[in-house]
């Protein structure tokens, strides 16, 4: 039960984590995230690092989809810009990896506003062809620029470098990777504690009178494709100077859609429910695989069964959120938190 | 007279075929409340979306403060001084009480992009003067206390309705647009709402202007009645004055039986 909660001053209120428990796990998750290479295996570094690139992506759609309201069908496509713009720089400038991070985040960023510049006039469904149409067309284009992108081929990008440093090593890798996460996440929670924030959700709420209040639609529909974009394209920045690779086929309409069903399953127009879509999206199918793997001792054939058993299983799970729960994990941690509040009373 | 804060002028306004409004002008002295009547489809809330600048007439001016903003765009006109209420509420249903209301300051806030993300140094401080002052002045003020971080969604009518005005006023308006604020709501909620808005009037100079069914308290508070019928204006003075008018008492009542 949470007692002698009280605030002195508006700032202290106005504080995102206000108690002192809550700074104190927060802490203690720094804490665990700053020492989890040293304990775990290559394998396990790899998942964490996968994890928090899509934490980065899902961010950066939620600002889009779940608090503007604009949906998009193109999120792969920019991190597939990103992805290539880093790629590009770094083999044929010799632009230094940390550099090419900001840039590939503004290129993708001045893509979104291109494919955004419509959305004043679109919403729902007819943005929803609109964006899509921009993830075929940016795909169409990763394959066949061939001069630029080296077409299905892809490109190899050399291990990234950090001042002299190798980040070869996944650990090395981790923190940079890590820090871009929790700058991302922090930069958009601060985002929804101003005026700019406040404008997304307004027009995601009732754009109309969103206009009467003198938010200017336009620019803000704008500021959200910007936003949303630049992430993605930091994400995918971060992705193919992990995966040392970048192939067309990697960021095809089926991630678009993926990371959707991320923010959808967290929490839509939650920041906590980003981060919990994306681990769970990430995290979920690889325990389902292994837990199925457990059968293959029993009989060799078996695991030709299961295999494509693990995609239904996981289709279930998704469908069994949606219908259980429309808000996502963000709203049952926020039901578990209200419960506890009081426990052990009731009421 | 003085001259006025909010004038329309020959304000003509049709939907394909259908003439919405036709040829309506009149003046808005600062100061005042001025309550704009009618039956049902007269026009009335057409007049606040021409002023507010949903709707484009297709004939006539609006001027505020002096100013043709026929042509400013709505949010612009926001910014000049321009608040609005709904009939049917448009709260944010998203946020809590309180992001309601510091909305309503959107414009006039300065805080960009990038500094948003940062949440530091004049960004951080434009956000604690606004809520140290939406506190002060608008939710002591409209006693919402107890709701303010309660997301608008759960609140029950006459309270969403409180917060609509409270999202107004931190619009820091010159002229307050009140489309229908006390209907659906018992007599208590009633007067609390027209005493809430006597008390702008005289305490923060706001003009407002008010479109309302409830007769008793148009003739109770307001200093200036306009009546609409079919788009035009029937009648135009003081509560007493169109309380006698022939036409006005022809369009709510209708005409005697001729024998």
């Amino acid at each position: 039960m949470r007692i002698g909660d009280f605030k002195e001053t508006y700032a202290a209120d106005e504080a995102v984590f206000r108690t002192p428990t809550v700074r104190f796990w927060l802490w203690a998750l720094a804490a665990a995230l700053l020492v989890f290479p040293l304990l775990a295996g290559e394998y396990l570094i790899y998942m964490a690092n996968i994890t928090a690139v899509a934490v980065v992506g899902a961010v950066g759609l939620n600002l889009l989809t779940g608090c503007t309201g604009l949906i998009s069908l193109g999120h792969a496509g920019f991190m597939g810009v990103g992805a290539y713009t880093s790629a590009i720089l770094i083999t044929k400038f010799g632009v230094p990896f940390i550099l090419t991070l900001p840039i590939s985040g503004l290129a993708a960023a001045l893509c979104g506003v291109i494919v955004g510049a419509p959305s004043l006039r679109m919403k729902g469904l007819y943005l929803c062809i609109a964006t899509l149409a921009a993830q075929v067309i940016l795909e169409f284009t990763f394959v066949h620029w061939e001069s630029l992108t080296h077409g299905i081929r892809g490109l190899n990008v050399p291990a990234p470098t950090l001042f002299g440093l190798s980040l070869a090593s996944g650990p090395a890798f981790y923190y940079v990777i890590m820090i871009v996460a929790a700058i991302s996440v922090t930069a958009s929670r601060n985002l929804f504690r101003t005026r700019v924030g406040r404008a997304f959700i307004a027009i995601r709420d009732r754009d109309i009178s969103a206009q009467l209040m003198g938010i200017n639609l336009f620019q803000y529909k704008l500021y959200a494709f910007a936003l949303s974009s630049f992430f993605a394209g930091m994400a995918g920045c971060l992705m193919v100077n992990l995966l040392k690779v970048v192939t067309p086929e990697q960021y095809p309409l089926h991630l678009s859609i993926q990371y959707l069903a991320m923010i959808i399953v967290g929490g839509l127009g939650s920041i906590l429910g980003s981060i919990l879509g994306a681990i769970f999206m990430t995290i979920v199918p690889e325990l389902l695989r292994s837990a199925l793997g457990l059968f293959q001792g029993l009989d060799p054939q078996i695991m030709s069964y299961l295999f494509p058993l693990q995609t239904v299983i996981f289709g279930a799970l998704i469908v069994g959120f949606l219908v259980f729960e429309p808000h996502g994990l963000a709203e049952m941690w926020r039901r578990a938190k209200a419960y506890f509040r009081l426990w052990p009373f009731e009421y | 007279m003085s001259a006025p804060i909010l004038a329309v002028e020959n304000l003509t306004l049709a939907f394909g075929g259908l003439n919405v409004l036709t040829d309506v002008s009149f003046a808005v002295q600062p100061g005042q409340i001025f309550a704009i009547i009618g039956p049902n489809g007269a026009g009335k809330t057409s007049i606040l979306n021409c002023i507010g600048g949903f709707y484009r007439p297709r004939q006539g001016r609006v001027l505020f403060d002096g100013q043709d903003i026929s042509r400013v765009a709505p949010d612009k006109r926001a910014a000049l001084g321009l608040a609005r209420t709904f009939q049917n509420i448009a709260l944010f249903r998203g946020m809590t009480v309180l992001d309601n209301i510091k909305l309503g300051r959107h414009a006039h806030l300065r805080t960009g992009l990038l500094p948003a993300l940062a949440y530091w140094g004049p960004a951080q401080r434009e956000e604690l003067e606004l809520r140290r002052e939406v506190e002060e002045t608008i939710i002591d003020f409209l006693e919402i206390e107890h709701i303010r971080n309660q997301p608008v969604a759960s609140l029950a009518y006459g309270l969403q309705k409180r917060v609509e005005l409270a999202r107004a006023l931190a619009m820091r308006p010159k002229v307050l647009l009140m489309d229908e604020p006390v209907a659906g709501m018992n007599l208590e909620e009633t007067e609390d709402m027209a005493r809430f808005i006597l008390d702008i009037k005289e305490e923060r100079d706001i003009t407002i202007v008010m479109i309302e069914h409830d007769m008793h308290m148009i003739m109770d508070i307001s200093d200036h009645v306009v009546v609409m019928n079919f788009g035009q204006k029937i009648a135009d003075g003081t509560p007493g004055e169109v309380q006698h008018h022939p036409e006005v008492i022809k369009a709510y009542l209708g005409e005697k039986q001729q024998r």
